[in-house]
């Protein structure tokens, strides 16, 4: 399959990217990886008539940890995060993004900003409660995790704003886990549930996140559950019955893989699950 | 025709340049420009991994990746993977313990498996049925498979 014709250029700065991008509007597409929006193209889904490549542009490839949170640079790709194990669930998460093949190409800002809710990061950025630095021709603005996904491949970055670094809260103490559920491995997710849980001195929940991937148009958390466990006991009990609330609030969308009725259900089974593991750690 | 983009990238050792549609992927140029056609392409939407190449050391999936992406990188096509005459000790092994039928995945199925043992030198079963879980094998039921990654990997097979 070939994409529609399209005009390429490969900026070297990021200022230059950004002019790019505004002087073409609308039409004119940033490309990270590749890796979300290369196979739209093909299907012709999309036909942006110009992409700006930010390959050659520096500074944006890092990971490193800055007192209490980790710097990720925008062209940080999947496999980076993987081999990076100290990042925690982040890592643990994009491990298991669809195949290395994919990982070695995909990026998390690329990731980020395609807005795909089934995507396994942008959930993780949700309970974390991490942000991403946006440049933009009016210089860089902080976009919150809670205020970067808007709907369905919809995110608060206008089309000439790009993504630069991904900024996570380091999790020292808190426990995690990232459970997917898929047709066939290298799939999207079904379902996909992000938990961290910080026990405290007597072994209770001090704190809980729970972020829902492809629960609905955005990425989720699912408060109901974290308030259930939240100050109280860490055992199986107390978890599953937590649990059973990971699905309230949310009006996930049926799909070819799953009814509605069926995400829902294993949300709950999926939040147990990684609530026991993040209750382990 | 959109746009034509000049692109200089070594592929298999050698510095190969050209002049290629913007939309051009990489598989097509490396099949169509340069005659390199032991790469495949199975389903053109990134599930198969028949197409699977190395770019600067990592396994991608050429039919993914713009021919334009791929300038100033070095690319190995399973063509490449090898020393001049001489099997790498992944074919070997494919060749030894049956891991192919039509064949058609294991140019793929080899650049992905070099990959996954450079990762993980000595891989178990159920880590090498992961690593290559982007490359689909209609005929094996990839069992060969794992038996030749894994004779690979303990250099069980004579290169």
């Amino acid at each position: 399959m070939i994409t529609a014709p399209f005009d390429y250029e490969t900026p070297e700065t990021l200022d230059e990217a950004v002019r790019m991008l505004h002087e073409n509007g609308e039409d004119a597409k940033l490309l990270a990886g590749g890796h979300s929006l290369l196979p739209l193209m093909k299907l012709r889904l999309a036909a942006p008539t110009l992409l700006v490549d930010l390959r050659l542009v520096p500074g944006l490839h890092h990971i490193q940890r800055e007192n209490g949170s980790w710097r990720i640079g925008a062209l940080a790709r999947h496999a980076d995060l993987q081999d990076t194990p100290e990042l925690g669930v982040a890592s643990a998460a994009a491990k298991q993004i669809a195949d290395q093949q994919v990982r070695n190409r995909g990026t998390i800002g690329g990731s980020l900003a395609h807005g795909d809710p089934a995507s396994d990061l942008p959930a993780v950025l949700v309970a974390l409660e991490g942000e991403v630095s946006a440049q933009g021709r009016n210089g860089l603005r902080t976009i919150p995790a809670g205020e970067l996904f808007q709907d369905y491949l919809t995110t608060a970055l206008a089309h000439d704003e790009v993504i630069t670094e991904v900024r996570l809260p380091a999790t020292d103490g808190w426990g995690y886990g990232y459970e997917k559920f898929t047709r066939r491995a290298e799939d999207w997710a079904m379902v996909g549930v992000c938990a961290l849980v910080k026990k405290g001195a007597d072994g209770s929940c001090e704190d809980v996140r729970v972020g829902l991937t492809n629960m609905g148009s955005t990425p989720l958390r699912a408060t109901a559950a974290e308030q259930a466990l939240r100050g109280g006991s860490l055992d199986g009990d107390s978890i599953a019955s937590a649990a059973e609330h990971a699905a309230e609030g949310t009006d996930p969308p049926g799909d070819l893989n799953a009814t509605p009725d069926y995400k829902r259900h294993l949300a709950r089974v999926l939040t147990r699950r990684a609530l026991v593991a993040a209750a382990q750690a | 025709m959109g746009a034509t983009v000049r692109i200089c990238v070594t592929v298999n050792g050698e510095r190969r340049e050209s002049e290629v549609e913007a939309r051009t992927l990489l598989v097509y140029w490396l099949r169509e420009e340069l005659g390199l056609t032991g790469t495949h392409v199975g389903c053109d939407t990134t599930n198969c991994g028949a197409c699977t190449v190395h770019m600067n050391g990592e396994s991608v999936k050429s039919c993914t990746v713009l021919a334009a992406q791929a300038d100033g990188a070095e690319v190995t096509t399973i063509e490449g993977l090898a020393p001049e005459g001489g099997l790498h000790p992944l074919q070997d092994a494919f060749w030894e313990k049956h891991g192919l039928q039509c064949g058609f995945c294991t140019p793929g199925m080899i650049m992905a498996a070099a990959d996954l043992l450079q990762r993980n030198p000595n891989p178990t079963d159920d880590e090498i049925r992961h690593g290559l879980e982007g490359n689909l094998c209609r005929c094996t039921g990839y069992h060969n498979i794992v038996k030749a990654v894994k004779a690979a990997a303990a250099n069980e097979v004579p290169a």
